[in-house]
């Protein structure tokens, strides 16, 4: 099960990085995959992956793909917000595609991939690299430190604001089942800056099997604004890991959004420090299961310092035999004194076989905080569904729109009006609710 | 001409707990009644069962509307012939915006009787004049449904609706409580503009201070599930001089 990761990074060593690769980064990815091999994928004793099991991902046997299935701008359209000249890095299964990419040139603003980042300016990429997120943090980010291939490299100079959005698209050709893709973001913000970013996992088929297992890292200076958004609709049949590891500096306001319906296996770890004074951190997220699908989201919250701020709503809607999972941490330093944290995970329950584990988990160390959390779970509200109905929507509707209403306090977050439009329409269409 | 609404030893409970305990009740177009009584006379649960609420078992008795026995449809079906019920408590739905609620539901109206939906242009012209009933501007409409609105505006947004989906048979559920005179004054003046020769309203209410900008034809007065006197507009005086007392055995005034 981990042998041919091991043998996969061997024969990449050996074939091009090997000998262009700058010797930090050799090192990194070296270290990377002998932690790889000692942890090897975790288990559900694993108390981080208690309620999910990655055996699936472990038996796969995937492998990165050796040629890109042939894709137009066509193809991608449905997932552009109908904004195709905004600025846009695309990987189809896992392989950057120029042809695919492009858009607007915004001056203070660097989008380009992995591999153009460590040829023009390696050191800028070793100070990111790697810097946010341990790669011994978890066997996957270890993997994906030793494997990345490529990835997108987005930097806002200092004082600089983008007006559009920047999109990395990572797509699903479905041509081949079993291949995995390691893609790797980094997104950096300078002091003062302002940007948009969206991250959108998507592919052309729902029934093709695949892996992706990602990893960005965000560093976020001094006084700077990023809204960072999460689009994952991976094939139903494919598995998706994500890990996302945000370090905010002083005065610095990190918005994010998420959107997680797609893929049989999908976790997502979201983790943010709040690692200076005056930072605030506003963490929205929408999970949408149905049939066997498992949808795992891990948040961490990291209050370091005093005066700052986090909210976090992360709702979810789980139909037939969907399993979601919600495990919300915030840990408070003694020094984060005046913090202000409140979490909220609400599930909506659509059938009597899906179901939700939810655990929020604060451990609190300064005395001076205010500090809450929620979840629910349940059914729509008998007494809105009835007004529904006295009002002469049949049943059925009435519930479909209720459920959308529920998943749209999300959405309606997301503070680009293309996207926000967009994605309450691709929620509409899941839920059934014309528009 | 057969009665609009024909209510025949109705009875209903809450799991074993009877409410109705035998109403009749005659309503013909054109008519305006109250229904009065003290608190849980079951005044509210009549307007309720009426427009097909799911927490009340209809236990014996028949519910007459326009040649159909109500209590076969479902409440989708009751509103889509032209049965309202005005909420006491309206519910918040937050996420979805008035106009696209109010338009869902009128469109829904629109295709029971075999007509072309309304396009969401065409419409908010068709809402101007009704938005007027209620003295509000369009800027209501972008507002989530009751979320957030005061009391007040809750009961206006109902009145709202009612202009907007036009029904023949207008239940109004103590619509009245906890207005300002202003409110008051707006929801009275929303009935007396809807108010038609081929339509009707029951008010239920537990005051009578309503029945001062709406004028019935009749009042009635319920009494542990069960209409104790009928008679016309002057007997929401004489309740508001003598209480309830007189006619229930029980005491307790009205403000």
């Amino acid at each position: 099960m981990i042998e041919p990761y091991v043998r996969q990074f061997e024969a990449a060593a050996t074939a091009t990085g090997g000998s262009r690769a700058p010797d930090w980064l050799t090192g990194l990815r070296r270290g990377a995959i002998d932690r790889f091999r000692r942890m090897g994928f975790p288990t559900t004793k694993d108390e981080e992956w208690r309620f999910t099991s990655v055996a699936p991902i472990a038996r796969g046997g995937f492998a990165p793909s050796t040629s890109a299935g042939p894709l137009a701008l066509a193809d991608l359209a449905p997932f552009l917000f109908g904004h195709p000249e905004w600025p846009r890095l695309v990987f189809v299964d896992g392989q950057f595609a120029s042809s695919l990419s492009g858009g607007a040139v915004i001056p203070g603003l660097t989008a380009t991939t992995l591999a153009e980042a460590l040829a023009n300016d390696p050191l800028f990429v070793e100070r990111h690299f790697g810097r946010h997120v341990r790669p011994e943090e978890t066997p996957f980010t270890a993997l994906n430190t030793a494997l990345a291939k490529d990835g997108a490299v987005i930097r806002v100079t200092k004082g600089t604001e983008i007006p559009v959005p920047v999109h990395v698209v990572f797509v699903s050709s479905a041509s081949v089942d079993g291949v995995v893709s390691h893609p790797r973001i980094i997104v950096v913000a300078e002091e003062q800056a302002r940007c948009q970013v969206v991250e959108s996992y998507v592919s052309l088929s729902n029934r093709t099997r695949y892996w992706t297992n990602a990893v960005a890292e965000v560093s976020m200076g001094a006084g700077s604004w990023v809204e960072h958004g999460r689009i994952q609709r991976e094939s139903e049949a494919a598995y998706h890991i994500g890990f996302t590891h945000v370090n905010q500096a002083r005065d610095s306001h990190y918005r994010s959004f998420s959107l997680a319906m797609g893929a049989a296996i999908a976790r997502h770890n979201l983790h943010t420090r709040l690692g200076a004074m005056n930072t605030e951190a506003l963490l929205y997220g929408l999970y949408i299961g149905r049939g066997d699908q498992l949808i795992d989201t891990h948040t961490t919250i990291y209050h370091d310092e005093p005066n700052c701020r986090s909210w976090e709503v992360y709702k979810g809607v789980l139909d037939e035999r969907a399993h979601g999972v919600f495990n919300g941490k915030i840990f408070v330093k003694p020094e984060a004194q005046k913090t202000d944290a409140k979490q909220t995970n609400r599930t909506l329950l659509l059938s009597d076989s899906a179901r939700v584990d939810t655990k929020p988990q604060l451990e609190i160390f300064a005395d001076d905080v205010k500090c809450t959390h929620g979840a629910t779970i349940g059914n729509l509200e008998p007494m809105a569904l009835f007004y529904c109905q006295s009002r002469g929507i049949p049943a059925d509707a009435a519930r479909r729109l209720l459920t959308h209403a529920f998943a749209a306090e999300v959405l309606n977050e997301v503070t680009s009006e293309p996207i926000r439009t967009a994605l309450n329409q691709v929620v509409h269409e899941r839920l059934g609710v014309a528009w | 001409m057969a009665p609009l609404l024909e209510i025949k030893n109705l009875r209903a409970a809450v799991g074993d707990q009877e409410i109705l305990k035998g109403i009749n009740l005659v309503v013909n177009v054109g008519e305006v009644h109250a229904i009065m009584g003290p608190n849980g006379s079951g005044k509210s649960t009549l307007a309720q069962v009426i427009a097909g609420h799911p927490a009340y078992t209809v236990t014996g008795g028949e519910i007459w509307y326009g040649g159909a026995d109500l209590t076969e449809l479902e409440p989708e079906e009751r509103a889509q012939a032209g049965v309202f019920l005005a909420f006491q408590y309206p519910v918040e739905i937050p996420g979805v915006t008035n106009a696209y609620f109010l338009r869902a539901a009128y469109n829904e109206l629109r295709k029971a009787r075999g007509l072309e939906e309304m396009d969401p242009i065409d419409f908010v012209d068709h809402l101007e004049e009704k938005l007027k009933i209620v003295e509000w501007g369009p800027e209501i409409m972008k507002r989530a449904v009751n979320a957030g609105f005061s009391g007040g505006e809750k009961k206006r947004n109902e009145i709202l609706q009612m202009a907007v989906l036009e029904p023949k048979l207008a239940l109004l559920d103590e619509t009245d409580s906890g207005l300002d005179i202003d409110a008051l004054r707006i929801v009275a003046n929303g009935v007396n503009a809807l108010k038609r020769p081929d339509n009707a309203f029951v008010l239920v209410t537990h005051y009578q201070r309503l029945l001062n900008h709406i004028v019935p034809d009749f009042v009635h007065v319920l009494a542990d599930g069960q209409i104790v006197k009928s008679g016309g507009k002057e007997l929401a005086l004489e309740l508001e001089a003598k209480g309830y007392e007189w006619l229930t055995g029980s005491a307790e005034a009205l403000a």
